[in-house]
């Protein structure tokens, strides 16, 4: 049978359902429409690959490059030791720092190879006992421990520096007890860090990371969708048809809502089981601070593809406007309050900045209402600001 | 919509129905700014679709047939004047114009990823058609688009002409009074095309419909009952294609040539006053003229170097817009009486096969593109590889060029194998991409500059080939154009005077025509006969079965097989029957493929 | 041969350089990056909010806290009443630390007894307090140098005289903006280059350029010629501003700079080629830019050091040409190293280079389909 004779088959008293067929105009929401249209959207993300690797493949791999890769918890920090004449008190010393897991001595023979050593980034520091070291440490007292340190890295540098310090200290302490003397350390100070007492930076920079691959993915999955849909053409089928733009956008919004959700669950999942970060706040809480700011990077997402024409631009827009601001700008590492005040204020318009906060005290402080509330109230204005003017720009219209 | 305003529409349509139109046009104008430049897409735009019947917008590329489509559905705004349909403004009502119509955009917007009945019930849900009525509506349409068997198919799957029809069958899901179709049927093969304007004419019969449809193709206006013709946004006309046609009654000739002279006498007709058109068609050549004269006068007035007889045939749809087309031109003063390329003949002997093909084979994955196929182009030849979108002709083709490399069988092009001779090998061959690839921030000049270098060309002579080639092509007042703001006419000459800048003796032209309008069309073959003809051996794709003339030999390929291969007179001679004497090519072709499928579903069996 | 590459350059510039949009994003984006880090990105704390609750009445007391007033690294945010104000001011975030110092302080100093001050932190960002912890530190050491010296009594057998070489004041700024040198110019090149044979491919021309008579070898070296120019000078004009806008000497021999720089754009170009090469269309070109942006600089010590990897990461460091030429930049800049130590680190990225540059060429070819 040729393919033209099929076609002749037609019921030719069939009559079409023309006058039943929603001939009304409606410009409410249509359940049936928004129903077909989250439908088409789930089927879509099912069989393409790309929006499931968006959603789940790049968060894990984010995660991981990010949660072992940065890190700014210094252990075995190789330093040199030179020691011009040995003696009792200054293995003492020196053994403080063999069974601190801060640091990694090595032992050099003088003060010319240790300084080789640094510039050939072998050792971060130099420890250099003087030879009268033991012989100003008996007779005066305040013997110089001479530290030199590569302040390449200022930051590695300070937080070696403060170890040393500790080691001297504890030192100090020692060699008072042992000798059965009370020496003159006026002020002590003794610290407790909260929410974090043993100091992991791991458990700050995940919480902090969850939220900057959350706002990656909210504005690149909705972004370039919305995009590829313009590109592909059927975005102008799907006008023509007496679809609501809001019809489109909630058809939109739901499904990739859903998507964006389940990579947040997996990404709580791995930083809760893979990297150990605690989880002190409640489940809820984490939910709802998760869903709002979800839905804020889609509209952020949907705002980038109104105002970029394909996905390639779409891509490019939601890659710079999201990853380096999160980055940078959202408390996630660098200290806002220290920033100069017109950046501070710039940080203002990143949404990631509260996303990083609430997530920081739901997971290590726990339930701290005022915070989770004035982090919800910002990013419920974000999210309002983008949607009035995705509202005002969206239009049944090609141009 | 208040009460009144009901009213008034209720009238407006009802004065429509009487009058027999569904839609109206009225001086509608949009600008598109790209760049610096404002583009007026329409101007002044005015016409009337009437009810019941099938219009043909007929237009080349670019001539702001989509422009118009999209303001009619209410997807763009005009600058100024109105469209109404059934009554209903485009722009200010424009949701219950969309409630009202059918719309299918150039390249329809099926979900690739969801399965055919997925796009359906999309399709149904939008339309928010009742659950009760959805079955039969959709048996009614998969019997009709012959989709039935593929209803769990994902749509991307589809061959072309298959995607095409589920798209007509998405738009008229809600059974539309007013269907509008953007050029179904571009890129289709012959027999889907024509599958598809059975469906077209079905809805007309039985549901009463009106139909607008926009094409490029000329054969397809004779289809239509009405034309509307467009060109740079104006228009030119509406009428029935035959009061078109008969306007040029006895202006239209077949001449033909004696042996080997089709090419030189076309070129001089081409110059001569008084003509029209002159084509190649086969070993023939059509010619059209500006007054009617009989047979006798036509072989007494014209050409008197070659000898021809000539004898009068009906005029066709397609020699009145070629005429109109010139007309206008012509009274803006820009028709230029150009010359065809010059070229330095290339030696060779007529029996000699430049290029020469042996069960070629290309697989991707488990599927074969190209399953063994044989053919040889000799010396000075123009050599066609015909066949819809996906047969395998641009895989051959890239093979041949040798930026594919083979999976099987054996192949020469100039006694060497391009994929893996030296670089040097490369400069026999000129070759123009598909979609006239050019560098789009360089301007002309800039353009011919780097090709020039890039084919290795130094010092005097690259001077003297850009100079010739912006002076063949005119394109010396655009020298400092960025190529990306040419015109696509202009854009396909600079193309192939890039290919041809090393004068290379094979030229591969890769769907050389593809959206140029029909005079630029005309004008290039101009210039690849006039290469044929100094020797140059030319190797062409095409879809447009129309080009298929223009071709000394020439192969029809589908799904990666050859189906035939000879002259077009040899081709279309296995095809005439008494009831169809003279097939066109599309005819032979749409005959080979059914044949061919007839003996595929026997050695199924 | 050479005609051949120098037309292929002069084609690349003019389309990179005559489209508005593509010239934008070769000098907003750095210069707008450079300020943004320059000033944000920061280990250095300033104006750290803190609360006080003062039980002690004496002057020790008094005169420990007016250290901390003095200091321009301490803000005062509140003074507080009672131990229970505590925990509210931390939760909130309203301060980062809160100094409590006890009833018998300044007694107990009096009395040579051991006198405590309990800091409490917000541990939320524990690298940003234990930065200030330290600066808490070095306030009490100075005040009990000082206290000391007006009070007699035992010395303590050492003290520790630290020095920091190569950057006196420990100022965390210095490291980060040399760093944008390498950060910024590997952005810049690979976005050049990811693109364009990506770009050539989606517009056919590339099909064109294959079939002309150009050797692979041609094309590539044609093909890297603008991200190399273009990439030094980015990196020049960086520098440039480094040194006289935020005055960061340069200490250390240009030319070993630009050695390192040139075989660190070799390595750039190698891969954003290639990536290029494995992509059809612009967009594939795009992420693969970004999937191999992101880990580069997390993993090459931009922000935080390699030595705290786990060593299977930090054995991956190791194919990161960031990686080598961080530690270039930051040498040069503020060690003043030589030709000789930075040989590690220069051999490595041209190797990364050669090998990326020929893959790409193969590619050219093979990924026709």
């Amino acid at each position: 049978m040729s393919r033209t004779e099929k076609g002749a088959k037609f019921p030719a008293g069939a009559r079409s359902p023309r006058s039943t067929s929603g001939r009304h105009v409606s410009r409410g929401i249509n359940r049936t429409r928004l129903k077909g249209l989250i439908r088409k959207e789930m089927y879509q993300i099912i069989r393409d690959p790309s929006s499931i690797g968006i959603a789940f493949v790049l968060p894990v791999i984010l995660l991981l490059i990010f949660g072992y890769g940065v890190s700014l918890d210094a252990k075995h920090v190789p330093v040199a030791v030179v020691i011009d004449k040995p003696s009792r008190e200054v293995s003492d010393f020196i053994s403080g720092f063999r069974q601190s897991a801060y640091f990694r001595p090595v032992i050099m023979n003088n003060i010319k190879e240790a300084e080789h050593a640094v510039m050939t980034r072998e050792v971060d520091g130099i420890i250099w006992f003087r030879s009268n070291f033991g012989r100003q440490m008996f007779l005066e007292g305040n013997a110089p421990v001479e530290v030199i340190l590569n302040g390449v890295d200022a930051n590695k540098a300070r937080i070696t520096q403060g170890y040393i310090t500790g080691v001297w200290i504890k030192w100090l302490e020692r060699y008072a007890l042992e000798k059965g003397v009370r020496l003159r350390m006026p002020a002590t100070v003794k610290h407790r860090i909260w929410f974090n007492a043993s100091v992991r930076s791991r458990n700050y920079l995940v919480p902090g990371l969850i939220a900057i691959i959350m706002t990656l993915i909210g504005a690149m999955l909705t972004s370039m969708v919305i995009a590829r849909e313009w590109e592909r053409g059927t975005m102008e089928a799907l006008i023509v048809t007496p679809v609501s733009m809001k019809e489109i956008i909630i058809g939109k919004v739901v499904p990739y809502f859903f998507l964006g959700m389940s990579g947040m669950v997996l990404s709580v999942l791995m930083a809760v089981w893979i990297f150990h970060v605690p989880l002190r706040g409640s489940i809820l809480a984490l939910t709802a601070g998760s869903a709002l700011f979800m839905l804020t990077a889609i509209f952020m997402g949907l705002l980038i593809s109104t105002a970029a024409g394909s996905q390639f631009v779409a891509g490019q827009i939601a890659i710079v406007i999201t990853f380096l601001p999160a980055f940078i700008l959202s408390g996630f590492v660098f200290d806002i309050g220290s920033m100069p005040v017109p950046i501070q204020w710039l940080t203002h318009i990143v949404p990631a900045r509260y996303f990083v906060s609430m997530l920081q005290t739901i997971f290590l402080a726990g339930n701290i209402w005022p915070i989770f509330i004035t982090n919800c109230l910002w990013l419920m204005g974000m999210g309002a600001f983008f949607m009035m003017v995705i509202k005002k720009k969206s239009r049944k219209r090609l141009e | 919509m208040n009460h009144e305003e009901g009213n008034n529409a209720r009238n407006e349509s009802l004065a429509m129905k009487k009058s027999g139109l569904c839609m109206t046009i009225e001086g509608v104008t949009k600008d598109f700014i790209s760049g610096k430049r404002t583009v007026r897409a329409l101007d002044n735009f005015s016409a009337s679709v009437k009810k019941g019947i099938v219009t043909g917008l007929i237009g080349p590329d670019g001539a702001g047939k989509t422009t118009l489509m999209r303001i009619a559905a209410g997807l763009l705004v005009p600058d100024s004047g109105h469209v109404s349909i059934l009554g209903m403004d485009s722009t200010t009502d424009f949701l219950a114009v969309q409630s009202s119509i059918g719309y299918m955009p150039q390249r329809f917007g099926l979900y690739e990823d969801l399965t055919v009945q997925e796009n359906l019930d999309l399709y149904a849900d939008l339309h928010d058609i009742p659950a009760s009525k959805r079955q039969a509506r959709y048996d009614e349409l998969m019997n009709m688009t012959g989709l039935a068997p593929f209803t769990s198919r994902l749509a991307g799957r589809l061959s072309g002409g298959m995607k095409q029809k589920l798209g007509l069958a998405c738009s008229l899901m809600n059974v539309p009074e007013l269907l509008i179709l953007d050029e179904p049927t571009v890129g289709v093969d012959p027999v889907s095309r024509r599958e598809l304007w059975e469906i077209v004419y079905r809805q007309v019969r039985d549901e009463n419909m009106s139909v607008l449809l926009s094409t490029a193709y000329l054969d397809e206006a004779e289809r239509c009952q009405e034309v509307i013709l467009i060109h740079e946004g104006i228009f030119l006309g509406q009428d029935s294609p035959e009061v078109f046609s008969r306007s040029l009654a006895g202006n239209s000739f077949m001449l033909t040539p004696d042996e080997g002279q089709k090419r030189r006498l076309q070129e001089e007709l081409s110059h001569t006053d008084g003509v029209v058109d002159a084509i190649i068609l086969g070993s023939k050549v059509r010619l059209v003229t500006e007054e009617p004269v009989d047979a006798h006068e036509v072989e007494r007035r014209f050409c008197k170097n070659t000898g021809f007889r000539a004898e009068s045939v009906p005029p066709r749809f397609e020699d009145a817009f070629i005429k109109l087309l010139r007309d206008r031109l012509k009274d803006r003063g820009e028709i230029q009486d150009s010359t065809p390329v010059s070229r330095t003949p290339v030696e060779g002997n007529p029996d000699e096969e430049v290029i020469n093909v042996r069960n070629l084979v290309r697989k991707f994955g488990d599927f074969y593109a190209v399953r063994g196929i044989s053919f040889s182009v000799r010396h000075g030849e123009i050599f066609g590889l015909l066949g819809a979108n996906g047969a395998g002709k641009s895989t051959t083709f890239r093979m041949l060029c040798g930026l594919l490399p083979a999976s099987g069988g054996h192949l020469m092009v100039a006694g060497k194998d391009l994929r893996t001779a030296g670089a040097e090998a490369r400069a026999n061959v000129g070759y123009m991409a598909q979609k006239f690839s050019l560098y789009p921030e360089l301007t002309v000049v800039q353009n011919l500059k780097f090709f020039s270098s890039a084919y290795g060309l130094e010092g005097k002579y690259r001077k003297e080939r850009i100079r010739w080639a912006l002076d063949s092509f005119q394109l010396e007042p655009l020298k400092d154009v960025r190529s990306a703001d040419l015109p696509l006419g202009y854009k396909q000459r600079l193309a192939l005077a890039a290919a041809l800048m090393h004068e290379p003796p094979i030229l591969f032209l890769d769907e050389p025509t593809s959206g140029v309008d029909p005079l630029a069309r005309r004008e290039f073959w101009r210039h690849i006969n006039a290469l044929a003809q100094a020797g140059v051996t030319v190797m062409v794709t095409t879809h447009f079965m129309e080009e298929a003339e223009y071709c000394d030999r020439m192969v029809i390929m589908a799904q990666g097989e050859i189906l035939a291969q000879g002259t077009p007179e040899e081709l279309k001679a296995r095809f005439r029957t008494d009831k169809n004497p003279n097939p066109t090519m599309e005819d032979t072709f749409i005959a080979l493929i059914e044949k061919h499928e007839a003996e595929k579903d026997r050695g199924g069996h | 041969m050479i005609k051949k590459i120098f037309a292929l350059m002069i084609k690349e510039f003019i389309a990179i350089l005559t489209n508005r949009k593509s010239r934008m994003v070769l000098v907003i984006p750095p210069i707008a990056q450079l300020i943004v880090f320059g000033y944000a990105a920061s280990f250095d704390l300033n104006n750290v909010p803190y609360a006080v609750y003062n039980e002690d009445p004496g002057q020790a007391s008094r005169e420990l806290l007016a250290r901390f007033e003095g200091s321009r690294a301490f803000k005062l945010v509140r003074t507080l009443d009672s131990d229970g104000d505590i925990a509210p001011v931390i939760n909130l975030k309203e301060a980062l630390i809160v100094l409590h110092i006890g009833p018998k302080f300044s007694e107990n100093i009096r009395r040579n007894q051991p006198a405590e001050l309990q800091v409490i932190l917000d541990g939320r960002n524990s690298n940003t307090a234990l930065i200030a912890l330290n600066y808490v530190h070095s306030i009490v050491m100075d005040f009990n140098q000082a206290w000391s010296a007006r009070h007699e009594g035992h010395v303590p057998p050492a003290r520790l005289v630290v020095r920091s070489w190569f950057n006196r004041t420990l100022n965390s700024h210095w490291f980060i903006i040399t760093g944008i040198v390498a950060l910024l110019t590997l952005v810049v090149t690979i976005e050049i280059t990811a693109m364009s044979v990506a770009k050539e491919r989606e517009g056919g021309t590339f099909d064109q350029l294959l079939v002309t008579p150009m050797t692979p070898l041609e094309i590539l070296i044609g093909k890297s010629l603008p991200g190399f120019i273009i990439g030094t000078l980015e990196a020049t004009f960086i520098m440039f501003m480094i040194v006289a806008w935020f005055h960061i000497p340069l200490r250390g021999s240009i030319l070993a700079m630009y050695v390192g720089l040139s075989a660190f754009l070799l390595s750039a170009i190698g891969i954003g080629l290639m990536i290029s090469a494995m992509s059809v269309t612009q967009q594939q070109g795009l992420m693969g830019a970004f999937l191999f942006l992101v880990p580069s600089v997390i993993l090459s010590g931009f922000a935080t050091p390699i030595e705290n990897m786990p060593e299977a990461v930090q054995a991956i460091t190791y194919l990161n040409p960031l990686r080598y030429f961080l530690i270039i930049v930051r040498s040069i800049f503020m060690e003043g190293a030589s030709f000789s130590l930075l040989w590690p680190q220069y051999w490595p990225m041209a190797l990364i280079g050669i090998l990326s540059l020929a893959t790409a060429g193969i590619m050219f070819r093979r990924r026709m389909y």
